[in-house]
């Protein structure tokens, strides 16, 4: 056969038809496949080429295609809702990847809660503790500086005294408090401060459940967020604790957005409502894995906006642990002066994680929590604080 | 690159001779090879032959990245921006990291140009076993006098940086390419007015361009225009606002073309992004809350797909904290998040070395990898299987399991390599400390939290 099939092939992509006039085909089998989307795109960039040569270009914007809506969710219930709190924050609510260019898509800003710690931290970096070492002593009157001094919105206590482990360790056993101690330091917070709260356990998988059920009942109406159930506890007792005295619970897990999907799930299936739950698929340290943590998010907050009913809530990582890396601590003169390089290191971490899809991050240096909050309110804004060429800073910096 | 390009389509377009000049095996290796960035066209010797020009052209067009790759600078010593295939990192990964680029004004005299532009070139820090270092110099005419923006260029050279020439007159840029053009900087930028000349001065120069304009309808219309002159290297500058009621839009801009560029293959804004943080600096106030401003702004645009960034601050924080963000959005995610468990050795270690512990977590595995190498320490380290989990989350998750640790000692054969029982273990993990011990028998010392004070923790405590 002389027929030269690439030639017709390549026709075939730029006409888009073609047509054949006196041809004999003698064959026992003839198979013509041409992908209709091959060819459809040598169309297109042919016109492209076209078009370049005329210099002709135009722009339009089509967002893509979400469908999905993340749950909306209130920590802290005012009197009105049977609680004591002064004010409530509200978390999720979007209809697009955060920042998107879609009007009234993020009906919610990002909300920063601060951590307080159920006893002192003498381990904490030299800049924090500048800020906490005068406070640390009573967690009520860490909760109270973080509202009246730092601005806080909401505020986290980690009853981190109550690990049993605590008791192995020199001097640990008159720090340790047991679950029934633990709620007492709730109960104090709540009346220390008027700022809606978290509550979180010490991280014992063992002891958790125990001390977040007795946290749950002493903070009983408040609607807190209790920090919270995961795969390696009973994350059952901890859910339950939820329904039973109407607060939110985060559902952790280690950056696996399928863990995370079917952590969710059971959670939803013992008959916690949707929003009055809260996700935290874990934030890596900047330097040390927020990479991972970045893609599970915006993968997390992609696929709920594409649908995934089990995915559809609001966003909580925990940014303290910027202060993890050695960069954000370390006396050494080559990387610049501490007074700005730790609140940096958090602060970016922060903003990262909030271009991913976090809604709450979990903070402690207030100078990090004032830069997060500078941007995040210039992003938010329409109102023109100041009109300037684009380009003056040629001339102008 | 469209998603749906398979190796026989590309395959249908290359000579189609098994030649081998390439070193590939066959053209259909060479066409897999292409898809995957691994090879350029030009790799190909046969096709760059005139007759094969339309197929050359039709293959140019099919691969090209649908963000276009453009250098700055000379084929040796210059960077690539751009060349992006996916709006999220995790649908492949994002290709070439976000260059930053230093101002240097030219109404400082030409050797403090050259002294700033040499430090801009030395900025270095070292992080998990990789240098990260700054990429150009964006030499501006503020000044306002062409000869005097010139000079400052040229005292640029010696620093061997791609340079970028920031003017408002297309007049300050000629006089400055007549000193440096050969080294082929990024020229910022055409407007809506100067287009013509800042085009002209493009193909003359066989410069890449900056086209400026405050929306992009507008910025699109000019890329048009300039591409009809003949310029082929285009950044595009949406403008960067940092203040309320102009970020919002800025962010949007950025978002909204790279969305339309790959979701849509809209080529006209399919070009790298340029944000130009060190616009904070046209603010009054203290430097170091205006270099925290510029650290932030310039996290927050990498994080919405600037390819490149022109920065002002020299404070090594403020480098320290954008350029580690950018290491990590950079690292590719298809890599494994775990290493493979086992017993690796550092220095000549013998039957008295240190034993140490760490999980197989591949960042945590690095970094006190990279920690002993960079101290010269003679160790053992173990690497347990915790799931590709760290130390912090491993001890709270339970994936560091000390039964765990007792199999890897006995399956590493590690009490054939050392004489003692003594485990260190990282600081994070001193919870485990009598788990551990129960479960291997072995004597285990909490060390340090952090794998850099291994070496001074050694250096005290251990004395065998």
């Amino acid at each position: 056969m002389s027929l030269d099939l690439d030639r017709l092939l390549k026709s075939l992509e730029k006409l888009g038809e073609i047509e054949m006039e006196d041809v004999t085909i003698e064959a026992d089998r003839l198979e013509l496949r041409v992908s209709p989307s091959v060819a459809r795109m040598a169309v297109a960039r042919q016109a492209a080429r076209e078009a370049r040569a005329l210099g002709e270009a135009r722009f339009e914007f089509k967002p893509e295609d979400f469908t999905g809506q993340v749950a909306e969710v209130t920590i802290g219930a005012t009197k009105a809702d049977g609680g004591t709190r002064g004010s409530v924050v509200k978390l999720g609510g979007e209809t697009a990847p955060a920042f998107y260019p879609v009007e009234d898509s993020m009906p919610n800003h990002p909300v920063v809660t601060f951590d307080v710690f159920d006893m002192s931290q003498p381990q904490f970096a030299q800049e924090q503790r500048k800020v906490y070492s005068k406070v640390w002593d009573s967690p009520s009157k860490w909760a109270r500086y973080c509202e009246e001094e730092l601005g806080a919105e909401m505020i986290t206590i980690h009853l981190v005294s109550t690990d049993p482990l605590l008791q192995k360790i020199e001097g640990g056993a008159e720090l340790y408090k047991t679950p029934e101690e633990g709620s007492e330091v709730v109960k104090e917070v709540l009346k220390a401060t008027s700022l809606p709260i978290a509550v979180g356990g010490s991280g014992n998988p063992d002891n958790d459940p125990a001390v977040l059920e007795k946290a749950a009942e002493a903070a009983a109406g408040e609607r807190v967020m209790l920090a919270s159930a995961t795969l390696s506890q009973d994350w059952k007792r901890v859910s339950q604790a939820a329904i039973d005295y109407g607060h939110n619970v985060l559902s952790w897990t280690d950056l696996d957005v399928n863990m995370q999907k079917s952590l969710n799930e059971k959670i939803l299936d013992l008959g916690v409502p949707k929003d009055q739950i809260v996700i935290d698929p874990t934030s890596g340290a900047l330097g040390y894995g927020i990479d991972y943590s970045f893609t599970t998010t915006e993968r997390i907050r992609l696929a709920a906006l594409k649908g995934d009913q089990s995915l559809q809530m609001p966003i909580s990582l925990g940014v303290t642990n910027a202060w993890g890396a050695r960069e954000a601590w370390k006396k050494k003169k080559e990387w610049g002066d501490r007074k700005y390089r730790g609140p940096i290191w958090e602060a970016v971490q922060a903003l990262i994680l909030t271009v991913a899809g976090a809604d709450l991050c979990m903070m402690l240096h207030p100078r990090a929590v004032e830069l997060y909050k500078e941007i995040l309110s210039a992003i938010d804004s329409d109102e023109v604080e100041k009109k300037v060429d684009p380009r003056a800073w040629i001339v102008g910096i | 690159m469209p998603k749906n390009i398979t190796p026989l389509t590309v395959y249908r377009y290359l000579p189609k001779t098994n030649c081998g000049d390439c070193e590939q095996k066959t053209c259909m290796a060479f066409a897999s090879a292409l898809i995957d960035r691994k090879v350029v066209i030009e790799d190909c010797p046969p096709i760059l032959e005139p007759r094969h020009g339309d197929d050359r052209r039709e293959l140019e067009d099919m691969l090209r990245p649908p963000v276009r790759e453009v250098r700055i600078g000379t084929e040796e010593s210059g960077v690539l921006v751009g060349g992006e295939e996916v709006i999220r990192r995790h649908e492949l990964t994002y290709y070439n990291r976000t260059a930053m680029a230093i101002e240097v004004s030219d109404e400082l005299e030409p050797e403090k140009v050259s002294r700033r532009a040499r430090s801009i070139s030395e900025v270095e820090f070292e992080r998990v076993g990789m240098v990260l270092k700054l990429d150009a110099i964006a030499v501006r005419c503020a000044s306002g006098d062409p000869g005097r923006f010139a000079v400052a260029a040229e005292s640029c050279m010696d620093a061997g940086m791609p340079m970028v020439l920031c003017a408002l007159e297309p007049g300050e840029i000629g006089a400055a390419l007549e000193r440096v053009g050969q080294c082929r900087p990024l020229i910022y930028s055409a407007s809506k007015e100067n287009w013509e000349e800042m085009s002209a001065l493009a193909v003359r120069y066989g410069c890449p361009l900056v086209v400026s304009a405050d929306t992009l309808e507008d910025l699109a219309s000019t890329v048009g225009k300039v591409r009809a002159k003949g310029v082929t290297d285009i950044v595009l500058d949406p403008g960067t606002y940092p203040y309320s009621g102009g970020l919002g839009k800025t962010i949007d801009n950025f978002t909204r073309a790279r969305v339309a560029a790959i979701g849509e293959e809209q080529e006209v804004v399919g070009y790298p992004l340029l944000g130009i943080p060190a616009v904070v600096w046209m603010d009054e106030g203290e430097s170091s809350t205006k270099a925290l401003r510029e650290a932030m702004l310039s996290s927050a645009l990498m994080g919405r797909y600037a390819d490149l960034l022109i920065l002002k601050t020299m404070k090594p924080w403020a480098h320290l904290s954008v350029m580690t963000l950018r290491q990590n959005l950079y690292t590719d995610p298809r890599k494994p998040v775990a290493v493979e468990p086992g017993l690796h050795e550092y220095g000549s270690p013998d039957s008295s070395s240190p034993l140490l512990l760490t999980t197989n977590f591949a960042l945590t595995f690095y970094t006190v990898e990279s920690d002993l190498q960079s101290s010269n320490v003679t160790c053992y380290l173990l690497v347990v299987d915790t799931e590709g989990i760290g130390v912090q989350s491993s001890v709270a998750g339970g994936q560091l399991d000390p039964g765990k640790v007792a199999d890897a000692i006995r399956e590493n054969g590690v009490q054939d390599k050392i004489d003692h029982k003594i485990l260190i273990v990282p600081g994070m993990a001193a919870r485990l400390k009598g788990d551990i011990e129960d479960a291997t028998g072995f004597e285990v010392i909490v060390g340090p939290r952090d794998s850099s004070s291994i070496p001074g923790f050694l250096d005290k405590k251990w004395e065998k």
